[in-house]
């Protein structure tokens, strides 16, 4: 039986008084590969940050309504738990330049204080490392800053990074599109394989990734949740006509 | 910890302010145009040193000019990078690195004599120190401030304009005059106003080279080739030596005025930067 | 037509000869103190000089001892001073853009920057040595911190503003709290830009006179007392220079030279350091 893992319930966001998302309801299950797309300013990277709680960070954001994460409402926890317990990967991959590579993995460790023996941690970082398909390319380079690997190296990095905590969810903002396309194919190879042990969502610009990696996928047009469903059957029979312009590239 | 500074801006102005009500009070605004300037006898007047500080800051600025220009142009557009470029900009750099002290000690031993001479062969009075010797050590020193602010502005002239003008056929000095010059304008005019600033507020290499001399000279060619005194070099002079409240207040009202005139004009020119590079 | 662009031509090329004689003229006063002070002043510089107090008038010998602690004294504790507050202030205006505090904090620290050094000197008279009832290397310290503030809270609020917003993302989105993220990431990736400016800050004030004429004052004898007065490099300098004693002028060329290569190996350092430890982003 699916388990619901987290779940928007009338899920407003704010940026002032700019009205940005707008009353969302989704349900997102265990072990899925959400996909979410819409044209440029439709709301879904805000609605991917109001997940973990990045969104407010920016002055002058609100949000109302309910994120239910495992059933509890991550607007009534802590919100620093909140961060810690949901991965997130960027656009462009952000790994710590004054940290080496080793220690990039398990910075939310170290930025956090939390004692971890020797021992444990090297097993972090290898499973970590080889959970995002990076530990063969780096492992004898552990202690070098990672500034010396390519674009996509150090996007897997920032994966890595994310698996380090352990997380049940992890958000994904357009990881791909700072990358070339091998890069970003060992990307979303990789998303395949995280899927065994995580939830992903994943914010794409581009519509053919979502169809080549997404179990189902969402919609948002202006702000608005406009359909969410099955990925095949959304890119072959989408309910609503704003899906249908969107895919059939009337607009992006 | 930024209150902290607010608290200590306000705290300067305050002091100043305080100490110098004495001899507001007792002198007024007839202050800025008295020109004596005799403590012996309580007789106190600004004139003097304004004039001084004024003579010496604009010659040094007109002086130092051409240079500030020449290197801004130089380093901004005509060799932007390179070893040579870097060994220009600094030793550039290195020149406001220089200690005021070491610049007015050496100006003291080498620049005076040789001012001496100079002044013998024009037929004034051969004193070598004086408000001319200041100027051209100030001038020096100010060079930097002007110049590094011009490299960057000129370097931010946008390509497109140049190529415009190029693509027209015109000369590289066409380019750099009608093109670069007016469009960095105001920025090297602000770049112009910080160095003012810095040569209005410089103390201990004009302390040392000016003469000391609380008179109004008597006639241009006396003013800028006899001693003088400037604002800060007779507070530095004189302050410890103040022993009347008269005497100190009125040095400190000196103080005030120096800081106005130094804070308004670096003001101006920051704003006048800012407003350049946020368009 | 082709007459006019040759002279147009020739007119562009005795522009640039000009332009580089102007740019590269300058240098020749630079070069030319340098060399005379390094002469003048090499030849003072032995252990003698560097371990014994100034000679009373008349007698020979003598050394800049005095000064060189006063010096380093004095600035050890404007640092002690300047470096924690400068650094604080500079990271909260980095990270606060729009507040009023921000504001009026940026103007003050412009304000600041332009006072002139002997203003502050006046200033901290009053504040320091008239309560304390005698000169200081306290208020002489107080004095060099005022002046090193605006230089160290610009090169940290720049350096900072300068990293990516992406690292405090990164950070935060793992969970890092606030604080966490500024000391610990964002501090340690500017760490070359915030240590260049305090070298910069330091190597700017150990040689001001100004502010230390009526605080610090200056003392014949060596002195580690903060509420005594103490002498410093650039006021025996200063002293030294403009007695009318040969012995004393030497002295003041050697205590020249000392401070010229102060000055000179922090520039230095302060070059290597950017370009060593510069954080590649």
């Amino acid at each position: 039986m699916e388990s619901t893992i987290v779940r928007a319930e009338n899920y407003n966001s704010y940026f002032g008084d700019n009205h940005v998302v707008k009353d969302v309801n989704i349900s997102i299950n265990k072990n899925e590969v959400i996909a979410v797309m819409g044209p440029s300013g439709c709301g879904k990277t805000t609605f991917l940050r109001g997940i973990n709680r990045m969104h407010e960070l920016i002055p002058g954001a609100t949000s109302k309504g309910k994120i239910l994460l495992d059933g509890e409402n991550v607007y009534d926890m802590n919100a620093i738990y909140v961060r810690a317990k949901i991965g997130m990967v960027f656009q462009r991959p952000n790994p710590f330049p004054n940290l080496s590579i080793y220690e990039n993995v398990i910075a939310g460790y170290l930025l956090n204080g939390i004692k971890v023996s020797k021992a444990d941690k090297d097993v972090i970082v290898e499973r970590s490392l080889t959970s995002a398909a990076l530990w063969k390319e780096v492992k004898d380079s552990l202690h070098k800053k990672g500034t010396f690997l390519s674009g996509g190296q150090q996007q897997r990095l920032c994966i890595a990074r994310a698996i380090a905590m352990q997380p049940e969810l992890i958000l994904f903002d357009e990881p791909t599109s700072a990358l070339d396309p091998i890069s970003t194919s060992s990307v979303e190879q990789l998303f395949h394989e995280l899927k065994a042990n995580y939830t992903l969502i994943i914010v794409t610009h581009n519509m053919q990734q979502a169809a080549r990696v997404s179990d189902r996928t969402a919609f948002f047009y202006m702000g608005e949740l406009v359909e969410f469903d099955d990925t095949k059957q959304m890119f072959t029979a989408p309910a609503d006509q704003r899906t249908q312009n969107y895919i059939t590239g009337r607009f992006s | 910890m930024s209150a902290l500074l607010v608290i200590i801006i306000i705290g300067v102005l305050i002091t100043l302010i305080i100490e110098s009500l004495p001899s507001i009070k007792a002198l007024g605004i007839g202050f800025l145009w008295g020109k004596v300037w005799d403590p012996v006898q309580n007789i106190y007047g600004a004139y003097p040193f304004l004039v001084g500080t004024l003579l010496t800051s604009f010659i040094a600025l007109i002086i130092s000019i051409p240079f500030s220009y020449a290197i801004s142009i130089y380093l901004g557009e005509y060799n932007p990078k390179g070893w040579l470029s870097d060994l220009l900009k600094n030793t550039i750099e290195l020149i406001a690195a220089v200690p005021s002290i070491i610049y007015g000690f050496w100006g003291l031993f080498v620049l005076v004599p040789l001012v001496r001479t100079l002044e013998m062969k024009i037929g004034v009075a051969p004193y070598g120190i004086g408000v001319f010797t200041s100027s051209l050590i100030l001038a020096v020193m100010i060079i930097p401030y002007a110049s590094s602010l011009g490299i960057t502005l000129i370097r931010m002239t946008p390509s497109p304009l140049k190529e415009a003008a190029y693509g027209l056929g015109a000369t590289r000095y066409e380019v750099i005059r009608k093109v670069i010059m007016p469009y960095t304008r105001s920025g090297l005019f602000a770049g112009i106003l910080l160095s003012l600033g810095r040569a209005l507020g410089e103390t201990m290499a004009v302390t040392m080279l000016i003469g000391n001399t609380s008179a109004v000279a008597d006639s241009i060619k006396n003013a800028i080739f006899g001693p003088g005194n400037t604002m800060a070099s007779v507070i530095a002079n004189e302050f410890t030596e103040a022993d009347h409240t008269e005497y100190l207040s009125a040095l400190i009202e000196l103080g005030l005025v120096l800081f106005f005139v130094t804070v308004v004009i670096n003001l101006i020119g920051k704003r006048i930067i800012t407003k350049f590079t946020n368009n | 037509m082709e007459a006019k662009i040759g002279f147009r031509n020739t007119k562009s090329v005795i522009f640039k000869s000009i332009v580089v004689f102007f740019a590269f003229v300058i240098t020749l006063p630079l070069i030319i103190i340098l060399i005379y002070i390094i002469k003048q002043g090499i030849t003072q510089v032995n252990w003698h000089f560097l371990t014994n107090v100034p000679a009373p008038v008349g007698e020979k010998g003598g050394g800049i001892l005095n000064a060189l602690w006063g010096s380093f004294l004095m600035v050890m504790v404007a640092a002690v001073v300047a470096i924690p507050v400068g650094m604080m202030a500079g990271i909260y205006l980095s990270e606060n853009s729009r507040t009023r505090l921000a504001y009026y904090s940026g103007l003050c620290v412009d304000i600041l920057q332009g006072v002139p050094s002997i203003v502050v000197g006046i200033v901290v008279y009053f504040w320091i040595v008239k309560p304390l009832g005698t000169f200081s290397a306290l208020s002489g310290s107080f004095a060099l911190a005022i002046m090193m503030l605006p230089i160290v809270i610009r090169s940290t609020e720049q350096t900072l503003r300068l990293l990516p917003d992406s690292l405090k993302e990164a950070a935060l989105s793992l969970g890092v709290p606030y604080h966490r993220v500024i000391l610990k990431v964002i501090v340690p990736c500017g760490f070359a830009g915030i240590l260049s400016g305090i070298t910069l800050s330091i190597a700017r004030v150990i040689g001001e006179t100004a502010p230390l004429l009526f605080t610090a004052f200056g003392n014949p004898y060596l002195s580690s007392s903060l509420t005594k007065p103490m002498e410093s490099l650039p006021h025996l300098i200063f002293t030294y220079a403009t007695s009318p004693y040969d012995d004393w002028h030497n002295l003041a060329w050697g205590a020249s030279f000392i401070l010229l290569m102060f000055v000179l190996i922090l520039n230095i350092v302060t070059k290597v350091i950017t370009r060593k430890w510069k954080v590649q982003l």
